[in-house]
């Protein structure tokens, strides 16, 4: 038994047999194995030479860029790119600011007349959808089919997340607000530069699951956007790896021969889960603060 | 409450409009509106997204009485009655893809819906916390990854030329491909599930046994029980609540599996063995044009969906535990 083991561990927990330990060593390791190593595998082979990507190999000892190189060539993922990074950044910021006015105007249910129930009208939403089809058409009369903003605008508000931010709120300490009140501060200051910047933990959180959201954005942009020009990443990706279309202009410079298909496609995969990679460490380091257990709970 | 207030002079000028003043005497309901006017600016906007994108594509539902097409809109198109819904028994492939969705949801509830027990429980068993929070951050990732990442990843790994396909070839086994497989569909459906949602599934389990008081553990340690028995009396019982509200929840999605994850899929293995409810209603109506009988097929799902969620609410009261609502 090591330092780090007993020192947090209260004394009537007595360690486990040495062969209960050694099952729950492989059990975890076989779990975590096959929770990373297919997304390691995709990585590494996006940088695989040619001629490894080809024979198949289960982990690339030889790399090249010319993947990425003929990718950023044909143009078609960088788009896809760059309108998700577009309706991620607006999203998140729109959805952000509507979601925590919301959520401020909604804590005081008591003394406002009607909030009650427009809270519950919100609440209920979380149990019923109204369909695809009726969906399509709302989105089709308000003339949004084809716009960018038919990713943004239809759920520019989560009824969860507002209850984990008016939840957020709802801790704040009122003799604070109280006290600017007091002090001749109006309603909209108070929220601005009191609330709001109390309550970053829960905003960079909800703000990270709207940003997740966006990015990952994929039937909503199958149903209500045709000009190739404006899809998002997941719908490039989907038509460039699991349909199987080529990507068009995706070659090298000069007469060099095309990366193998298998390379662009795992190079796709990468660039399309890269933002997700670099956010995670943040968006990981909230999970265990309470901020989301506890909203869940309430 | 309107009428008793309406000599109230002091109210308006003695109190600023605040919201944790003890409001001493009532105010008649148009001074308590006018009172907390901005609260309204807050409020309205919000409300108004809901209404607009939760309730009233709620009326488009209407279709589903009619024999609509999208040239004609809804005052145009002649209504049907319940045409589209006795047309949707008849029809053959509806009841196939009901027939997919129930055995995929049955087969979600039998091993999707206990793993993150399952592994909360391992999880916490381990006695390094470090070593705990590395796996942590490594289970919970998939969560974030969209499905089309997720099976494009599987593809890569599990499907014809794919990672243990070209291993599977080394061996003298070739033609190995499981994403194509009709037969082995609807298991593969519920090993992506726990795979991309297991690890996220457990933090509200591990909330649920943060809460447990360690004394419990202790006194059942002096009195002699033993780690299983611990787990079994004490961790075990305080799960249920929760448990319990995810079963009821689940109950209500049974007709919703995986719409995305089936959607991207079904391609690759055919109809037969992938559509379900939501894609039949996508692409016979989206697609196929038939509006007026996909629409009635979502319709007819929700308000199952709904009654499912009620009665099982209820059934988890009766029986003695907590409801959602």
């Amino acid at each position: 038994m090591t330092a780090a083991v007993s020192k947090g561990v209260p004394p009537w927990m007595n360690p486990p047999s040495l062969w209960i330990r050694g099952v729950k060593a492989l059990v975890i390791t076989l779990i975590v194995i096959t929770m990373l190593y297919p997304l390691v595998y995709v990585i590494a082979m996006s940088f695989a030479s040619p001629s490894q990507a080809r024979a198949g190999v289960v982990f690339p000892t030889e790399f090249s860029l010319d993947a990425y190189r003929a990718i950023f060539n044909g143009g078609t993922v960088t788009q896809g790119l760059q309108n998700s990074l577009f309706i991620t950044v607006t999203g998140t910021l729109l959805s952000l600011a509507a979601t925590s006015m919301l959520a401020w105007g909604l804590v005081r249910t008591r003394q406002v007349p009607g909030a009650k129930i427009v809270l519950v009208m919100i609440l209920a939403t979380m149990f019923f959808s109204a369909g695809i089809i009726p969906n399509f058409m709302l989105i089709k009369y308000l003339g949004l089919l084809d716009s960018t903003w038919s990713l943004i605008v239809p759920g520019l508000i989560s009824a969860f997340n507002m209850i984990v931010i008016r939840n957020f709120f709802q801790g704040l300490p009122e003799e604070l607000i109280e006290a600017a009140r007091i002090d001749g501060a109006g309603e909209w200051r108070i929220f601005l530069q009191i609330v709001l910047p109390l309550s970053k933990p829960v905003l960079a959180v909800m703000g990270l699951f709207y940003a997740v959201g966006y990015w990952n954005t994929y039937f909503n942009a199958l149903l209500y956007i045709n000009d190739s020009e404006k899809w998002p990443i997941q719908v490039v990706l989907q038509q460039y790896v699991l349909a199987g279309v080529q990507i068009p202009g995706a070659t090298l410079a000069g007469d060099a021969p095309p990366p193998p298909g298998v390379t662009l496609q795992m190079a796709v995969i990468v660039l399309a889960t890269l933002p997700i990679l670099v956010v995670y460490p943040f968006l990981q380091r909230y999970f265990t603060s309470g901020v989301l257990t506890g909203a869940i709970k309430g | 409450m309107t009428a008793q207030t309406a000599a109230d002079p002091g109210t308006r000028t003695e109190r600023a409009p605040g919201p944790s003043l003890p409001v001493k005497r009532k105010a008649s309901l148009r001074q308590r509106i006018w009172r907390e006017r901005w609260a309204y600016t807050f409020i309205v906007p919000g409300f108004l997204f809901f209404l607009v994108f939760a309730y009233v594509p709620m009326l488009g539902n209407v279709v589903a009485f009619q024999e609509y097409t999208p040239f004609r809109g809804i005052e145009g198109s002649p209504w049907v009655g319940f045409a589209n819904f006795t047309a949707i028994w008849a029809d053959p492939e509806v009841l196939m893809a009901l027939r997919n969705t129930l055995i995929i949801a049955v087969l979600q509830l039998a091993f999707a819906f206990p793993a993150p027990i399952a592994l909360a429980l391992l999880l916490n068993s381990l006695l390094s916390d470090r070593v705990r929070r590395m796996i942590q951050t490594v289970v919970y990732l998939p969560y974030f990854l969209s499905w089309v990442i997720v099976i494009s990843v599987w593809q890569q790994v599990l499907g014809g030329g794919g990672l243990v396909a070209g291993i599977l070839d080394g061996w003298g086994m070739t033609g190995f491909d499981a994403m194509t497989n009709a037969d082995t569909f609807k298991i593969l459906v519920v090993l992506q599930g726990i795979w991309k949602d297991c690890g996220w599934g457990t933090i509200i389990f591990f909330a649920a046994i943060a809460g447990i008081p360690s004394e419990r553990y202790e006194a059942a340690a002096i009195d002699g029980a033993s780690g299983w028995q611990r787990t079994w009396h004490i961790t075990l019982p305080a799960l249920v609540p929760v448990a319990t509200l995810l079963l009821i929840l689940n109950i209500g999605s049974i007709l919703t599996v995986g719409f995305e994850q089936l959607l991207l899929q079904q391609p690759m293995v055919g109809a037969e063995a992938a559509e379900v409810l939501d894609t039949f209603v996508y692409f016979r109506g989206v697609l196929g044009g038939q509006w007026g009988i996909a629409t009635a097929a979502g319709l007819l799902k929700g308000v199952i969906g709904t009654i499912l969620v009620l009665s099982a609410n209820r059934l988890a009261k009766r029986l003695g535990g907590e409801g959602i609502f």
